[in-house]
């Protein structure tokens, strides 16, 4: 009965995605602009665009999946939706779970896909590019549990998309910290070995502690 | 129970039984009280004073008495990028009810919403959109409580006629129904009970 409403929802949400695919690439696509501008503003230098590559892409990444948070509760909100899924007799946690994990598919995993890409285009090396990749796996979903508790917390507040961003964004900075980390740390010829598992820990900790905050904040916002 | 809405007391000291069978028409001018007291009663909000039991037991004690409740709220539910069936569908699997593509197309042709099964939710009318929210009603046939927030907003005659006789067929099965509505009620007076919230009190 559990994974009955997780499957439900998440198929639901993936079909709407599906019927509105401007969502999907409007992120992605973002990530792609906003790096891309990067090197016509520092110059061409390999050296210059290596050293600041990792950092570059993951702060698009970190900036693409807040642009589709603040809506990742707000038409359930508006048209009832939310007030079904309270009363359905699923845990909110899970259903809150679900909600997630299509935001990180439909988010965070094109941005995953699309990393390497942008090492190629910050001249990083292989293993940094296959570094960055890891990273960017390891680090997305957790941006997206994080960003999943700020958008309950901030339903239905006036100006809750501003406040969302102050909310998550300082929260996020230890996964931009060690996702960029790994990727210099190969560039140094350090293992970034430890970069990844604390990353891995972020990723544990937010899948823990993440959906039942997210539901807690669902409750406090229908009532 | 007592609820506040900021320094107002909407109603306080209010006592409501809803037995099986029993069909309530909640009724008051607007801002007296009547959706908080159905989002209350559902569960979607706390009282600031008293209990609201399910039986015996304490509402927020009972967690299986959300698969006994069916709440059809001012909003339907309903998602615009959505076909009609699939709307239904969801809500139907959400709820733990048949969601069979026979179940749903029974309980849209129970609507008489069969021939805009396959259409965008957006597409609907306000008085159709409200006809496929309350086709959950179709899918009903347990003995549950119905908290139903101006079910017949927006509907034509035979919308309400079919919804009537939804209600009859479910409190005839020993169902319950609580509803809200500010047009005068259709049914048989003698199946009816009123409440009347007044100035924070129930008449």
């Amino acid at each position: 009965m559990k994974f009955n409403g997780f499957l439900a929802l998440a198929a639901r949400d993936l079909r709407l995605a599906w019927r509105r695919p401007v969502d999907i690439w409007l992120p992605v696509v973002f990530f792609g602009v906003a790096a891309s501008l990067f090197p016509f503003g520092v110059g061409p230098e390999p050296q210059t665009l290596r050293q600041i590559g990792a950092g570059v892409v993951w702060v698009c990444a970190l900036l693409s999946t807040m642009l589709a948070i603040a809506t990742l509760y707000a038409s359930d909100y508006s048209d009832g939706s939310l007030e079904q899924m309270l009363l359905s007799g699923h845990s909110m946690v899970v259903l809150a779970a679900a909600k997630a994990l299509v935001h990180w598919m439909l988010t965070g995993l094109p941005l995953v896909l699309a990393g390497p890409l942008l090492g190629l285009l910050f001249d990083m090396s292989s293993n940094g590019i296959a570094t960055l990749t890891y990273t960017l796996l390891l680090g997305t979903p957790v941006l997206s549990l994080m960003g999943s508790v700020g958008a309950a917390l901030t339903l239905g507040l006036r100006s809750g998309g501003a406040l969302l961003l102050l909310i998550v964004l300082p929260l996020c900075i230890p996964v931009l910290i060690f996702g960029a980390g790994a990727v210099s740390a190969i560039d140094v010829a350090i293992s970034p070995a430890g970069h990844l598992s604390i990353l891995g820990a972020l990723l544990l900790l937010a899948l823990v502690g993440a959906p039942p905050a997210a539901a807690a904040a669902l409750r406090i916002s229908v009532a | 129970m007592a609820c506040r809405r900021g320094n107002e007391w909407l109603f306080s000291n209010l006592s409501l039984d809803v037995f099986s069978g029993q069909i309530i028409w909640l009724k008051g001018h607007n801002g007296r009280g009547k959706t908080s007291l159905l989002r209350l009663i559902t569960g979607l909000a706390t009282p600031d004073k008293g209990t609201i039991n399910w039986g015996q037991a304490s509402l927020r004690s009972d967690f299986n008495f959300r698969e006994h409740l069916v709440y059809i709220g001012h909003a339907n539910g309903l998602k615009d990028d959505l076909t009609v069936s699939e709307s239904l569908q969801f809500l139907a699997r959400l709820h733990d009810r048949d969601c069979s593509p026979l179940a749903v197309a029974g309980a849209l042709k129970c609507l008489n919403m069969q021939h805009r099964a396959h259409a965008l939710v957006r597409t609907l009318s306000q008085g159709q959109r409200r006809r496929v929210a309350l086709a959950r009603l179709a899918l009903e046939s347990e003995p549950s409580l119905w908290v139903l927030d101006e079910p017949f907003d927006a509907l034509d005659v035979d919308g309400i006629s079919v919804v009537n006789r939804l209600l009859l067929d479910h409190a005839a099965r020993g169902g319950s129904v609580l509803l809200t509505s500010h047009l005068a009620l259709s049914l048989d007076p003698a199946r009816v009970s009123l409440i009347e919230l007044h100035h924070g009190k129930s008449i």
